[in-house]
């Protein structure tokens, strides 16, 4: 799978239009039934689909950034978003007392995004020396190293049982893990930061990290730093995936090296080809078929009398058929289908004319 | 500082003049690829704002050279210096923040922005602004930069058209135009004229011509008349090694030079 096949087109960097016009009639329908979901959804669906859509979405979303916008595959970003939970776990209160060290939320936060911006661009680092499949190998090695070390450390990451009671901090009287609250927390991060990579990616930035991906060479050519600008993608990408982990260890209120093993690694990179990477929208619809598939398998695999646990089976025949047949993922499905339905019509329309 | 450490392999003569007032120094350039010395023993200098042809056959060493100035290669041995400073083992990019430019052979665009954003793009890279996660506002600088480029490269007409849709000799002359973004001090334009029609030829001499006085350059130019039109002096090169300098009207009627060149460059030595 070439990843220079599923690269976003670029946009140009200055539009006229005022904001509200430049949004399309489909996102607004989209918005107002999000926004609207919960007087029709059950707490099942607002609380377990839809939160951990967006979540396993923003994770997601990280590696489309790095990978659709800068070429880099990085299996790190379940890591990194686990690295953030961890530290609101260890910095702030959770059930494991002798460890945690119960700050309060106003420090917690700011510091669990620092060090994991800290801990993906040393990654990060790492990785942008090298190319394609290698890139891919060191991340998964560093990925495999973290899993294992917090697994083994007990001091800091509690070894095998990891955090339990990690609770969100009730601000302005909210318990924000009850359903309602929590599935217009995650759906508000997730807007955010879908609008935060879709401007980026039209930024000074975000251009440069798409000539980089396209043209290195041509890049260092006309004074950039190439290395650095890959760097500072994996920093920045790490704000995403880390508000991903925050909630991710909110939602479940606890967090153990189970959470970011390598399946877990794999099961982004999974969720990001099989939505598409050629678009920031592409993580939260392959989120969401994931999850879907995850929580309802069970049951039609149950009725077939196979195990619960080929639901595996079924997400890894999904990855092949979209990787076979759609590279560009489920949106690229989507749009292959309507340049078809546009030629058909302007086909009918130019025989009748 | 630390002497660079390709410099110091050799004792060159003159390594400690600093201040000889040349744009571009180069000192026994020597680029090997394995057991083959792609150029052996180069020694060049150009004055600010003077004009340079680099002539000679196919693997006469001529873009490899540009390499070794640009950075794209570290050369085997030898030294570049760039405006008294040396510059031999600094990457491309700190190469480029100073001044030097470059254009490639076969154009290297991107392919999937417009002309606008190609220009943009290289007028981001050698400002402050590269890093910015702040989208330009239509009066941005760096736009109006971009403009005014658009404009000199003749390319107003197509601004907003995606560049993989240009013709090819409009591609050619964005080429040239991301090498003249910022301020550039010098440029090395890598055949800028190859696969032109007579027309964009002519077209180009004017862009080149009419650049400013203080921008000095070197082109690698097959066709002689384009070269000769442009550079006050030419350096002929010929497998590997700097063959024979001067000025452009003495190349042009040096017998020696008549028989390499048009005599199919396969010489006899």
């Amino acid at each position: 799978m070439s990843v220079a096949d599923q690269a976003p087109r670029f946009a140009s960097p200055v539009d006229h239009r005022m904001w509200s016009e430049r949004i399309p009639a489909p996102w607004w329908i989209l918005g107002l039934i999000l926004l609207l979901l919960p007087i029709v959804a059950n707490n099942f669906w607002l609380f377990q689909i839809m939160g951990w859509t967006f979540i396993l979405g923003m994770i997601g979303l990280s590696l489309m950034f790095l990978a659709g916008y800068g070429g880099m595959v990085s299996l790190l970003q379940m890591s990194i978003a686990g690295l953030a939970g961890y530290m609101v776990a260890i910095l702030g209160p959770s059930g494991a007392a002798n460890v945690s060290l119960g700050l309060s939320w106003w420090i917690v936060l700011p510091a669990a995004f620092l060090i994991a911006a800290l801990f993906a661009t040393i990654c990060g680092a790492l990785a942008v020396r090298t190319d394609g499949i290698y890139t891919i190998m060191i991340t998964l090695a560093i990925a495999a190293a973290f899993f294992y070390f917090t697994r083994q450390n007990y001091s800091i990451f509690n070894g095998y049982s990891g955090f339990n009671l990690v609770l969100p901090p009730k601000l302005f009287g909210v318990n924000w893990r009850d359903p309602l609250p929590f599935y217009y927390l995650t759906l508000a991060c997730a807007a955010l930061c879908y609008g935060a990579v879709v401007y980026l990616a039209r930024s000074p930035f975000g251009l440069a990290l798409q000539g980089v991906r396209d043209n290195p060479r041509r890049m260092a050519a006309l004074g950039f730093n190439v290395t650095a600008h890959r760097v500072a993608a994996y920093a920045l990408a790490s704000v995403f995936a880390s508000t991903g982990g925050i909630l991710l260890v909110w939602q479940n209120a606890q967090i153990a090296p189970g959470t970011i093993g390598i399946s877990s690694a794999i099961d982004v990179l999974v969720v990001a080809v099989v939505g598409g990477m050629r678009r920031p929208l592409g993580p939260f619809i392959g989120a969401f078929i994931y999850v879907l598939l995850q929580v309802f398998s069970t049951d039609i695999l149950g009725f077939f009398g196979f195990s619960a646990d080929r639901f595996k089976l079924i997400i890894g025949i999904g990855f092949l058929a979209i990787v076979l047949f759609s590279p560009d993922g489920v949106l690229g499905l989507w749009d292959r289908w309507r340049a078809r339905m546009a030629a058909r019509k302007a086909a009918t329309t130019g025989g009748g004319a | 500082m630390n002497a660079p450490v390709v410099s110091s392999r050799m004792n060159v003569p003159g390594a400690g003049n600093a201040s000889s007032g040349n744009a571009l120094e180069l000192r026994g350039i020597t680029k090997m690829f394995g057991a083959l010395a792609a150029i052996s023993d180069v020694t060049l200098s150009v004055k600010p704002g003077e004009r340079r042809a680099v002539l000679g056959s196919n693997g006469a060493g001529k873009t490899t050279l540009f390499n070794c100035i640009t950075g794209d290669f570290l050369p085997t041995a030898g030294l570049v210096r760039f405006f008294g400073e040396d510059v031999t083992v600094f990457p491309p990019h700190e190469r480029i923040r100073r001044g030097l430019r470059r254009t490639y052979q076969i154009s290297s665009l991107f392919t999937g922005l417009s002309v606008m954003d190609n220009i943009y793009l290289a007028c981001c890279g050698v400002s402050r602004n590269r890093f910015s996660l702040v989208r330009p506002r239509p009066d941005d600088a760096l736009l109006q930069a971009a403009e005014i480029l658009v404009e000199a490269v003749h390319l107003t007409a197509d601004k907003d058209r995606l560049v993989g849709e240009l013709a090819y000799g409009q591609q050619r002359q964005l080429e040239v135009a991301l090498a003249l973004s910022g301020a550039p001090r010098f440029v090395l334009f890598d055949e800028p004229a190859a696969g032109l029609s007579p027309t964009e030829r002519a077209d180009l001499v004017t862009i080149l011509t009419s650049l400013p006085a203080h921008i000095g350059f070197i082109i690698i130019e097959h066709d002689m008349d384009v070269a000769l039109r442009v550079a006050d002096s030419v350096t002929m090169m010929h497998n590997g090694r700097i063959f024979k300098e001067g000025r452009s009207d003495e190349i042009e009627s040096d017998p020696e030079v008549q028989e390499l060149y048009l005599g199919g460059g396969h010489a006899h030595h």
